[in-house]
């Protein structure tokens, strides 16, 4: 299994990645023979409101990277329900024209539960295709409203995109997402009222400029229309000059440590609680503190705090 | 956590572009908790096996309501077989000649679903297969 990821067999990679995703045992233990051999890739996260044709984009760019000599691995990321659990997973429709091209890997993902924009499992899909020697991975994630940006911390470049017409002003891209972008693309820009949704970004961007280094990376605003495979030249050459951004002030390999800490943190924090939480329900007086709370007799916080006390 | 969710690759082969059917199926795999993958329309089975691999579905479900089905779906089998991904369950559904039957099975479909088959029907195959497969450690 391992040795197959690392020569870069798909059907060996895909396996690994379903093993992460459902949280197979087996998975960890490759997982970490694997990780060794990742940090290669330019990881390049795609995210913006629903709508605005981000699987399109990203469609356009594997085309242009793909013209460019690179292999292309793809995460795209769609919700699940949150009753049932199932989904059904569309982005990958906009980038079928691929599936014959060898050199590129496209993987459907539900987030399962997960909120942020991702799944669980993202990350890991990430190291994997790094491992397999994808030299360039789109993560696109699902459409994010206001804070949803997960993908900010995992990738090295992040691409907001937007279209016109999406309501008044850019409500659909603030406050998070305009500090979050190293590139902004206007999609659909023949469309009535790009040239406002234009001046808009640039104005925003403009404020943020001026509360950062002069030395800080400042991020362009392009214009795209992925339907007809326009722009991508362009959005193309502004991820390679940021990947050299990067590379230059040491931040393409510091990034790493902080991806690390940040995957690590969560992952910590994460199973911490499952195993506070267990071992605080399967305490003998949990059903009286919980019965006080039914009744009004004890606030939830009061209730939290006292069992988490005896805990520990 | 609960079982995970089975992965399905719906698949419309050629030049058939009939997708009402296939639709309504990606809704009822969805609402029994899976995940569902749909190709687009105008696959080779070239496309479809290496997508079924990349996604890693458990399942491939090949639409099939105007033909082609005799040429595309013993090729895509042969292909998943070649491409590593011989484990998957390969059903097709749509309209299907009682006489290509016997010629599907013997390529390895596992199970067709012709007209007036129903979702529920479809769910509850999906489930016990999935059910029989892990039960036998065949992962």
């Amino acid at each position: 299994m391992v040795a197959g990821v690392l020569a870069g067999q798909v059907a060996a990679g895909a396996r690994l990645i379903r093993w992460l995703e459902d949280d197979d045992p087996r998975g960890r233990v490759a997982l970490g023979q694997v990780y060794p051999h990742t940090g290669r890739a330019h990881l390049v996260g795609v995210t913006g409101p629903g709508g605005v044709g981000k699987s399109t984009l990203v469609d356009m760019l594997i085309t242009e990277q793909r013209r460019r000599g690179r292999r292309v691995g793809v995460v795209a990321v769609d919700p699940s329900s949150p009753f049932t659990g199932g989904a059904i997973l569309g982005d990958r429709v906009r980038m079928q024209r691929h599936a014959a091209d060898e050199g590129v890997f496209i993987r459907s993902m539900g987030t399962r539960g997960q909120l942020g924009g991702l799944a669980r499992a993202s990350y890991d899909a990430m190291l994997v295709l790094d491992a397999m020697g994808y030299e360039v991975i789109f993560v696109e994630t699902v459409g994010v409203g206001q804070d949803e940006i997960e993908i900010v911390a995992l990738a090295h470049s992040t691409i907001i995109v937007a279209a016109p017409g999406l309501g008044d002003e850019i409500q659909a891209i603030k406050a998070g997402l305009m500090e979050a972008g190293d590139l902004f693309v206007l999609n659909k820009a023949d469309r009535d009222g790009a040239l406002q949704t234009l001046r808009q970004l640039e104005m925003s961007l403009h404020l943020r400029e001026q509360s950062v280094a002069a030395d800080a990376w400042k991020p362009p605003v392009l214009q795209a229309i992925a339907a007809r495979g326009e722009g991508g030249a362009e959005i193309v050459d502004v991820l390679d000059r940021h990947a050299q951004f990067l590379r230059a002030s040491g931040a393409f390999e510091a990034q790493r440590a902080r991806r690390a800490h940040e995957v690590f943190v969560k992952l910590l924090r994460d199973a911490a609680a499952k195993k506070i939480l267990a071992s605080a329900l399967a305490r003998p007086d949990a059903a009286a503190v919980l019965a006080d709370v039914a009744a009004c007799r004890l606030d939830p916080h009061a209730a939290a705090d006292l069992l988490l006390e005896r805990i520990s | 956590m609960a079982q995970p969710p089975i992965r399905v690759l719906l698949a419309k082969l050629g030049l058939d572009t009939h997708t009402v059917g296939v639709t309504v199926i990606a809704h009822a795999l969805r609402d029994a908790g899976m995940e569902v993958i749909f190709t687009g329309l105008k696959q080779t089975p070239e496309m479809v096996a290496n997508t079924a691999i990349q996604e890693d579905v458990d399942v491939v479900g090949v639409s099939s309501l105007s033909a082609g089905h005799m040429r595309n779906i013993p090729l895509l089998a042969e292909l998943l077989r070649q491409k590593g991904g011989g484990d998957k369950l390969l059903i097709v559904g749509g309209v299907i000649p009682e006489e290509d039957q016997a010629v599907l099975r013997a390529a390895g479909v596992a199970r067709i679903f012709t007209m007036g088959a129903d979702t529920g029907e479809i769910v509850a195959y999906l489930n016990e297969w999935r059910a029989t497969r892990d039960a036998a450690g065949a992962c």
